[in-house]
């Protein structure tokens, strides 16, 4: 296989964790705290397609905007219960209690759906297309327009809506975007139900992509994606999106060309170099603390 | 509802959903006897045997212990129905995770198990069976493979091959029956089950002259995207592909091979049963596989019958090799507690463990997953290796 084809099966491994990671970057960038559920998050929205797609045999379009509903309300109630008492707190805290949610969601899901491993069918045919020799899956085509489309919408809502304003001052400084008569606990909770409808997606196309769906799902592809956030620059989208890709085409370069048993060490020994040069990321933005 | 007030009602849900997921684990003990003769009625002198298990009830390898357990619970019923010793039956969940085994093993100890039908998966039965070793509580594993289980313990036996035996065993069976020139492996090397029977497997394939094109790994980190190793293997011209793991990636690596066009003989171990009945899997994705296991359920054995009518009565599904070292377990214990007089009335469990080995060592015994099975004072267990092939969704001999 050529070094083409390698590089294509990179980006399809690496637009997942892409799209993992807009919903990561997106929360951290704007309620500035580590969502560490997101990965469960995910999982959550892979189990319910697979219910009403596979189970229930729905349309695959009716059962992705069905799994979208569901994380959305999940992820607000998520944050009324877990995050928003917590606000005061130390971020430490509210670090914690996200490991606690993510957790909880992993035993609730072994609870109701047990263990067994689910076969998730994909909701678009399992195909492949020949691109001037090269073979790329329908999913992977897929799972790269999404992420653009996503990150292209995301950014235009941040810069350009009132809302989207709103996001930016709270990130920017809680207090006084309240003081200016800004409604900060709704906007977390918007920017949580924006990021938790975006994990349905990714939960779809992970599990297009790699079809196997346990209550563990979510939480590998899930640290995954973090680093590809912090190696992109967390809370920068774009970063989200190259750092994913990057991250996918090193893992599979690696495997390829050096060996898969030190594939892991090589991605994050980059990891630690990029942040070594570049201590925000490939394109976050450098920040000084005042002291 | 102000928000402390909703928060502590919802910690107390969480307390609550906790306590269910840790009853929900363990299981009924199997009462001694139907009908005939209940347990008031037992004259004094039954003897009555508490044989404690643990396996993983739930998590991702929950087939193989619902497996066991679903096989140990016909033979205990059969065993009970004869009248004889009478077995008392509980298995622990471990949910394959040895600190729970750990745990799980207490457990059964306070219920006052008088021997142990092993644990069923690797990682957690390394814990157990330290611990039986030092109470000196009898041990039998169905399935428990890692020889790190058995080493140096002279009271911890398997009813399974160990997995050297299973490396040399696919490599032995490759070579005899030609079915590959070029070979690769793809394994998990940051497991010990996997581990251990690809070393044997190179080793073994070494001496008989095989060729080995192409080795390739993945960890509990990389198990999503297997197309690198897949398009490795395939460059490779490996004609026959060995995946010594469980089902669960093995079940990816079919579905990324399938779609990336490529088609080699694909020869699994123990660990790849399981793989047809999990659920929505595309079992055509499967067809043609090789699995070396000592157990297939087409065998037509009177033996074999009963149990697999029985099995499907119960419990609807086709038992498979688990299923069956499970029920091969309950009897081999009973055949060497008959023999060896046990009655822990009289004993306890330490005089139960040396009185079992001392029978374990000497008797031979026939059972579903093979005939005239011996074990060795190191706990290994001798008996052939079958290998069947999956055809139309199902175990086929080969």
């Amino acid at each position: 296989m050529s070094f083409l084809n390698y590089l294509v099966s990179g980006l399809s491994l690496g637009s997942v964790y892409a799209i993992i990671a807009l919903g990561y970057t997106m929360v951290y960038g704007i309620a500035k705290m580590l969502n560490f559920a997101h990965g469960d998050v995910i999982m959550v929205g892979a189990y319910v397609c697979f219910f009403a797609f596979t189970r229930y045999g729905l349309n695959p379009f009716i059962s992705v905007i069905l799994a979208m509903l569901v994380c959305t309300c999940l992820g607000i109630v998520i944050e009324k219960l877990a995050y928003k008492p917590l606000r005061a707190a130390p971020s430490l805290a509210v670090l914690i209690t996200a490991i606690g949610v993510s957790y909880l969601l992993q035993n609730l899901a072994l609870l109701f759906w047990s263990s067994n491993p689910k076969v998730f069918n994909s909701i678009i045919p399992n195909e492949s297309v020949e691109i001037g020799g090269l073979t790329v899956s329908y999913i992977t085509i897929l799972t790269i327009v999404v992420c653009v489309v996503i990150m292209i919408l995301l950014t235009t809502f941040i810069n350009r809506t009132k809302l989207g304003k709103a996001m930016r001052a709270v990130s920017e400084d809680k207090g006084a975007a309240q003081l200016m008569g800004i409604d900060v606990n709704t906007t977390i909770s918007v920017t949580f139900a924006i990021g938790s409808g975006l994990a349905a997606i990714a939960g779809v196309l992970l599990c297009s992509a790699y079809p196997n769906l346990t209550p563990t799902t979510g939480s590998m592809p899930g640290i995954k994606a973090f680093t590809a956030a912090v190696f992109g620059g967390i809370g920068s989208i774009p970063g989200a999106f190259l750092g994913g890709l990057l991250l996918g085409v090193i893992e599979n370069l690696a495997k390829a060309y050096i060996s898969t048993q030190i594939s892991d060490a090589i991605v994050f020994g980059v990891l630690i170099i990029v942040l070594l040069v570049k201590p925000a990321g490939l394109l976050g933005k450098p920040t000084r603390e005042k002291v | 509802m102000n928000m402390k007030k909703f928060f502590a009602i919802f910690l107390a849900a969480m307390m609550i959903f906790s306590l269910a997921a840790c009853s929900g684990g363990s299981t009924e003990p199997v009462a001694p006897a139907d009908g005939d003769t209940p347990e008031g009625e037992l004259p004094e002198s039954t003897v009555q045997i508490h044989i404690g298990a643990t396996g993983p009830l739930t998590g991702g390898a929950a087939i193989y212990g619902q497996a066991v357990k679903n096989g140990a619970e016909i033979a205990v019923e059969e065993v009970n129905a004869m009248g004889g010793i009478q077995f008392i039956f509980q298995m622990e969940d471990d949910t394959h995770d040895p600190e729970k085994a750990e745990n799980a093993y207490n457990a059964l100890v306070d219920w006052g198990m008088d021997m142990m039908m092993g644990t069923v998966t690797s990682a957690p039965a390394e814990v157990t069976a330290a611990d039986a070793y030092a109470d000196r509580y009898f041990f039998l594993t169905p399935s428990a493979s890692s020889t790190n289980v058995i080493d140096g313990k002279d009271n911890i036996f398997q009813m399974c091959f160990t997995d050297p035996n299973q490396g040399s065993g696919s490599a032995t069976y490759i070579s005899e029956n030609n079915m590959g020139e070029k070979i690769a492996i793809i394994w998990k090397n940051d497991d010990s089950y996997s581990t251990g029977i690809r070393n044997t497997f190179v080793e073994k394939a070494g001496e008989l002259g095989l060729e080995i094109v192409a080795e390739q790994t993945f960890t509990e980190a990389t198990k999503t995207d297997f197309s690198v190793q897949i398009s490795k293997c395939q460059e490779a011209g490996a004609d026959l592909v060995f995946l010594p793991m469980y089902y669960e990636p093995a079940s990816l690596i079919l579905n990324q091979a399938n779609a990336a066009g490529y088609a080699p003989t694909w020869f699994g171990v123990d660990g790849m049963d399981g793989i047809l009945t999990m659920e929505g899997f595309d079992t055509s994705l499967a067809e043609g596989v090789v699995v070396l296991t000592p157990y297939s359920a087409d065998d037509e054995s009177a033996l074999n019958q009963n149990f697999v009518k029985k099995y499907q009565e119960k419990f609807g599904e086709i038992p498979n090799q688990f299923a069956a070292d499970g029920y091969d377990c309950i009897y081999a214990m009973y055949k060497a507690a008959t023999e060896a007089g046990i009655d822990p009335a009289s004993m306890d469990h330490e005089a139960i463990c040396d009185a079992m080995v001392a029978q374990f060592t000497s008797m031979t015994f026939d059972g579903l997953t093979g005939a005239s099975m011996t074990w060795g004072s190191d706990g290994t267990v001798s008996k052939l290796p079958n290998a069947v092939v999956i055809e139309n969704g199902a175990y086929v001999g080969m």
